[in-house]
């Protein structure tokens, strides 16, 4: 029995749409409107139409460090969907395995460094990799590979894929949990027949259990371009908010960062700020928006 | 699982040597770094430079970093800013989130989709993108800098999964027992919070588990919207620590150790519950 509207469905409901939309909503459609506005020196804003977004995309310094973060978000992206997500699958798929031992040990450990802060993982892999320690240098030394080593975080051509390997490292455990739920949710009788059938593992695999779970790879890489498109903490912790070596690890959400506080010679300033996260939102919003149109309308799993 | 199921899977023992190598090899990398910088932590500045691989030994054993560290007062603040933004987050998006999912999925009013569709919107768009608003929200309202902000902030992120979540759940209460309640004339808040919160209890400490950990590890807003001394949270905390102290190794470490303890002890009493509630969330 469903229930029309009363004056309790206000009240129940209120209080979350209350909150939500005064502190999230609202912000963001007004940083949407702010992103039209320039200020002058005095702080005074009036509005400009376009101008900040034409600032960002052709005035030379402004669109060169706008498709440079943008290019290595893109990377930054490329490296959890070929390293991430395969690995996560290949990990899932192993551990919903029948009877393998220690299946919630492993399980339980691979899932530890998501739950810490980036902060601490952006330290620790700092000081593992820091020339100075030389742990890294040692432990390489041990399977002979001790020459390997180099610098990595500090070099221009390494930083941005070792920091992205370190994001990797700290969230392969969603993926991997979210493909192991959907392969574990698949029925038995499915796999059992193809067993009886005398199909081989691999095969099993590969046609009968990969097609099953693909809505949820489509879910992992939506979940995954949302969380790249939009990070920050492990590059301002391991780069600072300049992203060095020479802006070779800058993304998206460093340089909203940069523009709205400012560094060094750049005055900071919260409508070009506006203007850079409205660029990004449309850059999630086109990346939510195919995944939706696309992919869900093809695998009809939404259930909302 | 059943024995007769064991029978049909095929008698692969190379393939599982496989598996297990696989898996361990994984293990091996997920754990050594953290259990690396654990038990440096312990040694004297000199051991720890020598030989990084091994684990202290009497010999080698100092607690030089944990003194330094845990003797500066501030770092027992940090950990409390944590809790209370953390507990407080999670009292409200729990609250909150519990009644408008049951308003939302009990309830057959104009507009309904509408508002469904308007949550779900805070699922995929990420909150930090309006932060040149919220920072300029929390200016006028004179909130900069209090811990009040940080806590309706993540009270804003938290909901719209909150939400959903709840609403799948709400849906599967046995209709019986709400018009039985109905019929006896009990209040539709004395349902909600007597009958209809108690049967959701397991999906109640579902969501508190997922939406706890992104608050407690934030960095972001603590850096915006509250980075005065007194209101650092210890994600903040330790990230301006240890950039103050990058050249000393011991309270480096110590404080890195310090700040993983307790996530992990938390994890080991409700990992059983946080992978059952992911488990069973996906496969809706």
């Amino acid at each position: 029995m469903k229930l029309g509207f009363s004056w309790r469905v206000l009240v129940f409901i209120a209080p979350a749409l209350l909150i939500y939309a005064t502190f999230s909503a609202l912000p963001l459609i007004d940083t949407l409107r702010l992103g039209l506005y320039t200020a002058d020196d005095t702080g005074a804003r009036s509005f400009a139409g376009l101008a900040n977004y034409t600032t960002i995309l052709s005035d030379p310094q402004w669109s060169t460090s706008f498709w440079n973060a943008m290019a290595n978000n893109l990377k930054f992206f490329a490296i959890h969907m070929l390293v991430q997500n395969p690995v996560g699958l290949l990990l899932a798929a192993l551990l919903s395995l029948r009877n393998v031992r220690f299946a919630a040990t492993y399980r339980t450990v691979f899932f530890l460094p998501t739950l810490l802060s980036v902060v601490i993982i952006g330290f620790v892999w700092q000081l593992i990799l820091s020339p100075l320690w030389g742990v890294s240098e040692r432990l390489l030394s041990l399977v002979g590979l001790g020459d390997w080593f180099a610098p990595w975080l500090g070099l221009e051509s390494s930083a941005l894929i070792t920091v992205s390997l370190m994001s990797v490292w700290q969230y392969i455990g969603v993926p991997m949990m979210l493909i192991y739920a959907a392969l574990i949710a698949i029925p038995e009788d499915i796999i059992e027949a193809a067993v009886v059938e005398g199909a081989s593992p691999w095969r099993i695999f590969w046609q009968i259990r990969l097609p099953l779970i693909l809505p949820t790879l489509g879910l992992v890489t939506i979940l995954t371009f949302v969380a790249n498109f939009n990070a920050f903490d492990l590059i301002y912790t391991v780069k600072g908010a300049v992203a060095g070596p020479n802006y070779s690890t800058d993304i998206l959400g460093t340089l909203f960062y940069r523009t709205f506080f400012g560094y060094q010679s750049q005055v900071a300033s919260p409508t070009m700020g506006a203007a850079v996260a409205t660029l990004m939102f449309l850059v999630i919003l086109v990346g939510v928006a195919i995944y939706f149109l696309a992919v869900q309308r093809k695998l009809q799993r939404f259930a909302m | 699982m059943a024995n007769t199921s064991t029978s049909t899977s095929l008698p692969f023992a190379p393939s599982r040597v496989f598996v297990h190598l696989t898996l361990i090899s994984y293990l091996l990398l997920a754990l050594l770094p953290i259990l690396l910088v654990f038990m440096n932590s312990f040694k004297s500045r000199d051991a720890f430079f020598n030989d990084p691989l091994a684990w202290p030994t009497p010999e080698t054993f100092s607690l030089i970093g944990y003194t330094k560290v845990l003797g500066r007062s501030d770092v027992l603040m940090y950990f409390g800013n944590s809790f209370i933004v953390t507990i407080a987050s999670l009292f409200f998006i729990l609250l909150f989130g519990a009644m408008a999912a049951w308003g939302l999925s009990e309830y057959r009013f104009k507009g309904n989709r509408w508002l469904k569709f308007f949550f779900a919107f805070g699922i995929m768009v990420p909150i930090r993108l309006g932060t040149v608003s919220i920072l300029q929200l929390m200016v006028e309202l004179n909130l900069v800098n209090t811990l009040t902000a940080l806590v309706l902030v993540y009270v804003a992120q938290g909901l719209p999964l909150a939400i959903m979540i709840l609403s799948e759940f709400m849906g599967q209460v046995p209709g019986e027992l709400k018009d039985a309640a109905r019929c006896d004339g009990i209040d539709e808040f004395r349902i909600f919070f007597q009958v209809v919160v108690p049967l959701i209890r397991p999906a109640i400490a579902t969501v508190a588990v997922f939406t706890m950990v992104p608050i407690w590890n934030d960095l972001w807003f603590p850096l915006i919207l509250a980075p005065s001394d007194k209101t650092q949270t210890i994600t903040l905390g330790i990230q301006q620590f240890v950039g103050q102290y990058a050249t000393d190794w011991n309270a480096v470490l110590a404080s890195l150790s310090l700040a993983i303890v307790p996530v992990v002890t938390l994890y080991a009493l409700f990992s059983r519950q946080l992978i059952r509630g992911i488990t069973a969330g996906a496969v809706k």
